[in-house]
This record gives structure tokens, sequence and C-alpha cells, in this order.
């Protein structure tokens, strides 16, 4: 790597002694404003999109468009209709709603229990084809879900019991998801588990603790950043899938999720659709998720950061 | 690698149940996992070869149904022939847009995500936290409401962005009402060959813009405070400028690491269904499809099954194609000057 030593001096040479005052910095105030314009120009390209789909889902008019940011003698009315019926069919909001929490807690607690185990054995121990199984589950990373999802549907419409298909249901969808979501919730767990020290499992196993034990009462109470992490991204995961739980259960709108509705409403087929009834929708559906991620981001970025890649 | 075999050369020979303990156990804790990715993807996968040479379709879905019949590689030589039933498909031109846009993306995110970390890494700037929790907000939205917003937005007559060119410089130089239809208009912007960019993509580009600098600026931000401040200090004493700091110690410490980053980006953003399906709808006439929209619309609207398998196996080629050769290139340009 090139050093900094090899820079060629400059020809106006500044006196070292007005370089740095104490910690911080001073910034001349040209600057500073130039930068604080420069910001402010950024800041409002990222909430314009955000600020429009707020005015629009406030709209009292009820007219298919709106033609202004804010409207005037703005109100609830929109969130009101989609609270109660949302899309066409005769289902609620919270149902939608109810459908997505059930997908997203079932991929979250499934990635976070499934992934864990496969980690904590990636990470501790030594055993035949570790590295097969290690890169068979990394290529799983790059293939979409698209790539698989017609032999995915044919194969889990054969495991039926009675009226129940699995590959038209929410728990098929979820077992989908689930495995879209395990290679990389295990090799980011695994990178975790990897900075944990060894001398304290060691420390249990003298005391007589089984593998199992040590991993339970030792590994997991540790690793509680990381599965927090694995567990937000497979709620996201879940509570905003589309393309699976639309090819698994469109055909049955009492399953449906808030992300196969909102198809119905604004997708390609759609028929019209007033706009803040769209808007009001997906302001409803993105709350929840914004509201977690901003809470836990701290969490995601060190979950993320501590044993991931390296560089 | 295989430790347990190699081991007992010199004592005495242990019990298979004994030699292979580890293992087994190593194996019980991946067995769940493994279970539902056997049944959910590497099974499907090995079905899905199968399928590629069959006539699988909707009515071997019936349950007792005959099985469907073998065809060789007919499926492979209709898609290479752009013989399928989705209009306007075109194997060559999809697969070069679809290069085209995670390219061209990548690069605009890259340096974007750099360029706004180091605005917010200048020392001495004022509400640093307020703008680092702004420019989080796209991170933190749903893909798929992104796509319908930005679709809405981008609407001809009373779209925000053609509404916002109207109230700017459309009154400023009291211009006719301005109503282009970004995601429709029929002519392409630029046909090059193979490679058709029409005004939908850059009404795609730029939603997608939105969308993706910010997380390339949190990792650059994370890789920018890990730069030892010495550094700066000894450059400055050399009396080496902002430009020249930049150039010879943010820059090289920066890219180990946004190099993985920018190709996990390639990746994602090469199989971004979301915006294509719900902002163009592919459209016009295809020319904003991407590979993983076609190999949707083959499987959910035309239920060609056995098509969708035949043209998923390309897919993987691609893919791998794509991955060998970004591992290539991470591994050129870090043995560069290390």
């Amino acid at each position: 790597m090139t050093t900094p030593a090899a820079v060629a001096p400059r020809i106006e040479i500044k006196p070292i002694a007005q370089a740095r005052t104490g910690g911080g910095r001073r910034l001349k105030t040209r600057n500073q404003i130039v930068l604080q314009l420069m910001c402010l120009a950024i800041g409002s390209t990222v909430l314009f999109p955000i600020v429009w789909i707020v005015g629009m889902s406030l709209d009292p008019r009820n007219i298919s468009r709106p033609d202004s940011l804010i409207p005037p003698g703005a109100n609830f009315d929109a969130y009101a209709r989609v609270l109660q019926r949302p899309t066409l069919n005769p289902v609620s909001f919270f149902q939608l709603a109810l459908n997505s929490l059930t997908l997203a807690v079932v991929i979250s607690a499934l990635s976070v229990g499934l992934g864990v185990l496969a980690a904590y054995s990636f990470s501790r121990m030594k055993f035949r084809f570790r590295e097969f199984m290690m890169l068979l589950i990394l290529a799983v990373l790059m293939l979409p879900a698209v790539a698989t999802v017609g032999a995915l549907y044919i194969n889990l419409n054969r495991i039926a019991i009675g009226d129940f298909r699995l590959g038209g249901s929410l728990l098929g969808v979820a077992l989908a998801v689930t495995s879209t979501q395990l290679p990389f919730a295990i090799w980011n767990m695994k990178g975790y588990l990897d900075t944990i020290p060894k001398e304290l499992e060691e420390a249990a196993v003298v005391d007589g603790a089984g593998k199992f034990q040590t991993f339970l009462h030792v590994v997991l109470p540790l690793a509680t950043p990381v599965l927090a992490v694995t567990a937000l991204f497979g709620f996201i995961a879940g509570w905003t899938e589309f393309l699976l739980a639309q090819v698994f259960i469109v055909g049955d709108p009492s399953q449906w999720t808030l992300a196969v509705a909102l198809n119905a409403l604004v997708g390609q087929y759609a028929g019209s659709t007033p706009w803040s009834t769209f808007a009001a929708f997906a302001v409803l559906f993105a709350l929840p998720v914004m509201v977690v991620y901003l809470l836990l981001q701290r969490w995601i970025v060190s979950g993320l950061t501590v044993g991931g890649v390296k560089g | 690698m295989t430790a347990v075999a190699a081991s007992p050369a010199v004592a005495p020979r242990r019990s298979w149940r004994q030699r292979t303990e580890t293992t087994r156990t190593a194996y019980l804790f991946l067995l769940p996992a493994l279970l539902v990715m056997a049944i959910i993807t590497f099974y499907p996968l090995v079905f899905q070869i199968w399928m590629a040479f069959t006539d699988f379709q909707l009515k071997n879905l019936r349950p007792g149904s005959p099985g469907p019949n073998i065809v060789g590689l007919q499926n492979f030589t209709r898609i290479l022939d752009s013989n399928i039933v989705i209009p306007n498909f075109d194997f060559l031109r999809i697969l070069t847009f679809n290069l085209f846009w995670a390219f061209s993306n990548v690069i605009i995110h890259v340096v974007l995500g750099v360029a706004i970390a180091l605005v917010l890494n200048v020392d001495g700037l004022k509400f640093k936290r307020i703008w680092r929790a702004v420019y989080i907000l796209p991170i933190a939205i749903p893909p798929i409401i992104v796509a319908t917003v930005w679709r809405n937005m981008f609407d001809p007559q009373y779209g925000a962005v053609n509404q916002a060119i109207n109230g700017t410089i459309g009154v400023l130089f009291k211009l006719p009402p301005f109503q282009l239809d970004w995601l429709n208009e029929p002519n392409p912007i630029l046909a090059v060959g193979p490679l058709v960019l029409p005004l939908a993509y850059f009404a795609l580009l730029a939603a997608n813009i939105w969308l993706g600098w910010p997380l390339n600026s949190v990792v650059a931000t994370g890789a920018l405070q890990s730069i030892p401040k010495d550094l700066y200090e000894a450059a400055e004493m050399d009396g080496a400028g902002y430009w020249d700091r930049l150039k010879t110690v943010t820059l090289p410490f920066l890219r180990p690491a946004m190099l993985p980053f920018a190709i996990y980006g390639f990746v994602v953003t090469f199989n971004l269904f979301t915006l294509s399906y719900f902002m163009s709808g592919g459209g016009p006439f295809g020319q904003t499809e991407l590979l993983v929209t076609i190999g949707y619309r083959l499987v959910q609207e035309q239920h060609l099954y056995a098509v969708a398998a035949a043209f998923a196996i390309f897919q993987f080629f691609i893919l791998l194609a794509i991955t060998l050769a970004t591992n290539k290139l991470a591994r050129a340009t870090a043995s560069f000057d290390a």
C-alpha cells in the first residue's frame, strides 16, 4: 500500500501549529454552510417520497388522484377505509396483518433456531465434509428464490393431508422463505460465534456439561446480539415477502398477506384504486418495519459487523 | 479437514462409535437446517433439472395425471431462439439489459455512498446525527412499498415527479404542463445492438439509487471510522492537502470494505424483482424485464413449468459466471498494491 510518506510535498506549506487545536477541528464558516446545504439537498431527496406518500394518505377528497403535496382539509378517512376493507375481498386489514405477522414470526423463529444450531456446529466442531457443507449452503445464497419456485410449488402441493396442501398454505410459504434466509443466517451467526472465546465452553465441559448443555447455557446467551439481528431480518423478510406468497396463496384470500393485498391494489393487473387508499395502505404496511428498524439500528450494525466479512 | 479420520495412526484403534462421535454430534446440530434446505432448495433444484427436459405443464399438476413427456433440449433451444409465449421476449436483449442494470446501479450506489459518507465524516460538521438518522430511512422501508410509491410518483399526469418539474421549471419559464410518461414512453433513449435503454430504465434507476446508496454509505462510514487517525496526521505533516489524503489514505482503506459489499450488491441488484415488476411492469415492450421477472412470469402467468426450469438453469450458470468473474476481479484488485 502506498504510505502517506510517498506524497509529494506541496509547494505551499502551512505552519504546523495552525493545523490542529485540541480534539475537534473547526470548520470554516463558508465550508460549514456549503456542506450543510449539500446535506439538506440530499436529505430532501430522501424525504420527498416519504412526505409525498404521507400527504397523499391524508387527502380527504377521495379523488383518484391528488394535485398538491399537502392536501387541504387533511384527515384520516383513508386510513379508516383501509383498516376496514382494503381490497375487494371481505378481508380486513387486521386479518391481512395477522397473516403477515404469523409468517414473519414463524420465519424469524425458524431461521434463528435452525440457523444457530448449524452455525454452532460449523464454528466449533471439526467433522467430515465440513468445508463441503459450508460451500453447499453458501452456494444457495446466490440463487434467487424465483429460480426454484416452479419445482417447489409442484412438490409442496404433493404434500397434502386431507384438504390441507403445504403448497397452498402460509406454512409452505414460511418454510420456503426460511430456506432462502438460512444461508445468510448461518454464515452471519457462524462469524459471530467464531468471536466468542472457546475457553468459556471448555470450562463448562470440565464442570461436566454436555455439548448441547454448553451450547444452550454458555454460547446462546453470549450470542444474543446476532440472534436478535437474525430474528429481525427473518421478521422483515416474512412481513414483506411477495413472490413466494403470491405463487402459493393468491387463490385463497383468507390467507392473503399485506404484500399480496398490495399487489391486488396496485399491481400490474389491479383495477383503479384511489391513491389515498393505496397511500394509507403503504404507510400502515411500512410503519411497523420502520419503527422496529430504527429502534434496533445500533444492534443491526454491530450484529452485522462483529463477525462479518473482514476486509 | 478430516482430522477425525487422520488422527489415530499411532494410538490404539478406537471403535467406530468413538472415532465418529464429533461428526455425529455435528450432523445432529446441522440436521434441522439441512432437512428444511433439502426439501425446499436442494430437492427442487434436482427436480428442476429433470423437469427442464420434459414438457411439464399445468395439466400435469393434477393428482393422478400422467407424467410429462421427455422432449430433450427443446426448452433450452426455445429460450435461446426467443420462441416462448411471453410477448417481446428476446433472451440476448434481456440478458444484456440485466447485466447493464446491475452494473450501472452498483457503480452509482458505491460512488454516491462513499461520497456522502465522506461528507458526513468531515471533522466539525454540525448536525451529523440528524443527517445520519434521516439518510437511513430508505433502508427501513420495505422494497415493495418503495417500488409502488415510485411508480405512483412517475405517473404522467399527477405524479410527484412531473408536478415537481411543473412547479419549478414550468413556472419559472412559463412552460405548458409537462406530462412525460416516464414508465411507458415507447421510444428508447439509447439502442446499441442488444442494449436498449428506454426512459423507464432511468426512472427505475432513480428509484433504485434512492433505495441503494444509504446502505453503501453505512458500510463506508464504518470503514472510515476504522482508519487510524495518525495516518492523517502523518500525511498532514508531509503537507498533503485534503485531496491528497483522500487519494493516499482514505480510498486505499475503503476498498477492502467496499469491494465485497459491491459484489454482494451486484448480485442483489441483478436479481432485483420488485422494482422492475412493480414500477415498470417490465415495460415498455418488455424492455425493462429482468431474468427474475421473466422466470416468475413463466411460472405464475404462463404455467410453463418446464420452460421455467430450463430458464432457471440458464440463470444459474449466468450467476455462476458472474460470481467467478467478480471473485477473480476482487482477487486481482486486492493484490494490486497489497
